[in-house]
């Protein structure tokens, strides 16, 4: 973890309201994890106020790291702005990511920004030769929000889209495919999406006894463990950090709601 | 000639800081969060997370939203206990050069007088500050921070049963601040230090439920500066124990506004989640200030507002 000014290399549109920004900072390529994540410092003014979280969505090499980012309001809207030559001031890489298990099968399961930390888990697999091992289930409400499907073949792993109004691949719910794909096959599921659709996964991980690791979202003020803002509930009755001992947890250790 | 370097160092009662630059308690954790990200060695000193007699869970999430300029939260005081904290959290603190001060918050003042007295048998901690003034919690906190009574009877039992400086952080969510800073001078504490958070809440309107599970939470960051700044300047000209500014404090010329206004030393709070090297910041950018001005050191510099 370190505080550094990454360079902006460029920040581009990837889909409507969805940019990708990708910045110069060796540091954190050298040192991110799949499923680790960055505070960034969207402007020099006192509104917004606090670092905005992103995951890490892609390192190239040792000096360039990938943010994808969907434009929701103030701070993410200022982060349009930002143009190619720019600084801009990084903590990370923050919190525990997904732990891949190499001996296992994989199922990637992505609903919306969801793929954003799911990328560069596949990236990892795909580096370590296991990308034929290794499902993806993308889903999006429609055809312009599903992302990174083209990318992801190209690293040889076998990839399923579904959208909710079926303009592109299989019409529904990212859920309806789990099912066909974990019977013979028995992943372990790594999954990052809408907390519905979160639950809905680990629901079905437990009912076939599956290893299922989740990226948990929450509102973060400092993401380094200090205030105490962001917790989850687990089932021990926990409240834990989601920046720190987070923001992937053991679907089985989560307090479902 | 050659020029010496301003003094920084300054006083609160026996406590002595090489710098007025501390960590607001609740925003720095326990000192090791930060470790990665700054000198630890080069602040005033740090004031660790509330601490309560037994393990406090804190309240249900959503803890914290965000507001203009500001950021409301409402934790609960969640912690891990006085006997956890000096068995996991002390060996670190104790390691590091620099004053550690101990945030402690009862439930009534059994708890007060009883934290006060097994923070003082152990080593490695400078002081106490004792928090009247937490909004987020039901027993405790702000129950004796709103009454001079109530707040001068735990500043005489935490001053009864502590053998270290005792600092008494004030709420603002009074009518006369002025006169709880008086009532816990008499009491025995050796310093005050304000403000903490302003009670505020958000509401989701297409939801129409608050933003915060705890429905309203403590106000702080930039938006808060300008009430504490007032408070640190009316409570510094109405007391004889030293003053710990504390609200808003996000740059070097923050700090410079609480000195000269009356206060003594202040604290960073919310800027250290903004910006993790904002103490080191504020503590250069002091010193260049007073050489610029040709001020020998900080004591010429506090207090001295002109009108």
């Amino acid at each position: 973890m370190d505080q550094s000014t990454a360079t902006v290399l460029e920040n581009r549109f990837a889909a409507p309201g969805v940019y990708r920004l990708r910045i110069e900072a060796p540091a954190l390529a050298r040192a991110a994890r799949p499923g680790q994540f960055l505070m960034l410092r969207v402007g020099q003014t006192l509104d917004p106020l606090l670092r905005r979280p992103f995951s890490i969505h892609a390192v190239h090499g040792s000096m360039t790291v990938d943010i994808l980012y969907r434009v929701v309001g103030k701070g993410t809207n200022m982060l349009t702005t930002l143009r190619s030559g720019e600084g801009l001031d990084i903590v990370g890489p923050l919190g525990c990511g997904f732990s891949w298990r190499e001996e296992s099968p994989s199922l990637l399961v992505a609903g919306g920004m969801g793929i954003a930390p799911l990328f560069f888990l596949a990236q990892i697999i795909a580096k370590n030769g296991a990308g034929d091992k290794t499902s993806a289930l993308i889903g999006a409400r429609n055809k312009t929000e599903l992302l990174c499907v083209k990318e992801l073949k190209t690293m040889g792993l076998q990839v399923e889209a579904v959208t909710e109004d079926g303009s592109r691949g299989k019409k529904g719910l990212i859920t309806d495919l789990i099912t066909n794909r974990v019977a013979a096959s028995r992943p372990v599921i790594y999954s990052c999406g809408p907390y519905p659709m979160l639950h809905a996964v680990a629901s079905l991980a437990m009912q076939y006894g599956l290893s299922c690791q989740v990226s948990l979202e929450s509102f973060m003020a400092c993401g380094l463990g200090a205030c105490l803002g962001c917790v989850a509930e687990m089932r021990s009755g926990d409240l834990v950090r989601v920046c720190k001992e987070g923001p992937v947890f053991d679907a089985y250790e989560v307090a479902w709601k | 000639m050659k020029k010496t370097r301003p003094d920084l160092s300054i006083r609160i009662g026996l406590l002595r800081l090489q710098n007025p630059v501390l960590t607001a308690s609740g925003t720095f954790g326990y000192g090791q969060e930060y470790a990665g990200l700054l000198d630890l060695n080069r602040l005033g000193g740090i004031i660790v997370k509330g601490l309560s007699l037994n393990p406090r869970p804190g309240n249900m999430p959503p803890r914290t939203v965000e507001t203009p300029c500001g950021l409301l939260n409402a934790i609960g005081l969640q912690n891990l206990g006085v006997e956890n904290f000096i068995a996991d959290k002390l060996p670190f603190l104790r390691n590091l050069s620099v004053p550690v001060i101990v945030n402690i918050l009862g439930q009534d003042i059994k708890e007060y007088r009883k934290l006060a007295e097994r923070l003082s048998s152990v080593e490695g901690i400078a002081a106490l500050e004792v928090n009247i003034s937490c909004p987020n919690v039901k027993k405790g906190g702000v129950v004796f921070g709103t009454d001079y009574k109530a707040a001068a009877r735990v500043t005489r039992a935490v001053r009864a049963a502590a053998r270290l400086p005792i600092i008494v952080k004030l709420s603002p969510n009074v009518t006369d601040i002025v006169s709880i800073a008086r009532a816990v001078e008499d009491a025995g504490a050796d310093a005050v230090s304000l403000i903490n958070t302003l009670t505020g809440m958000a509401i989701d309107v297409e939801a129409r439920r608050p933003k915060l599970h705890n429905v309203t939470g403590g106000l702080s960051g930039p938006a808060i500066k300008p009430i504490a700044l007032r408070m640190v300047w009316q409570v510094a000209g109405a007391v004889n124990i030293p003053v710990i500014g504390c609200g808003g404090i996000m740059t070097a010329a923050d700090a410079l506004e609480f000195l000269i206004a009356g206060a003594s030393a202040v604290q960073v709070g919310t800027a250290n989640f903004v910006n993790p090297k904002a103490t080191m910041e504020i503590i250069s950018g002091i010193e260049e200030y007073l050489a610029r001005h040709n001020l020998k050191d900080i004591k010429s510099l506090v207090g001295s507002l002109i009108l």
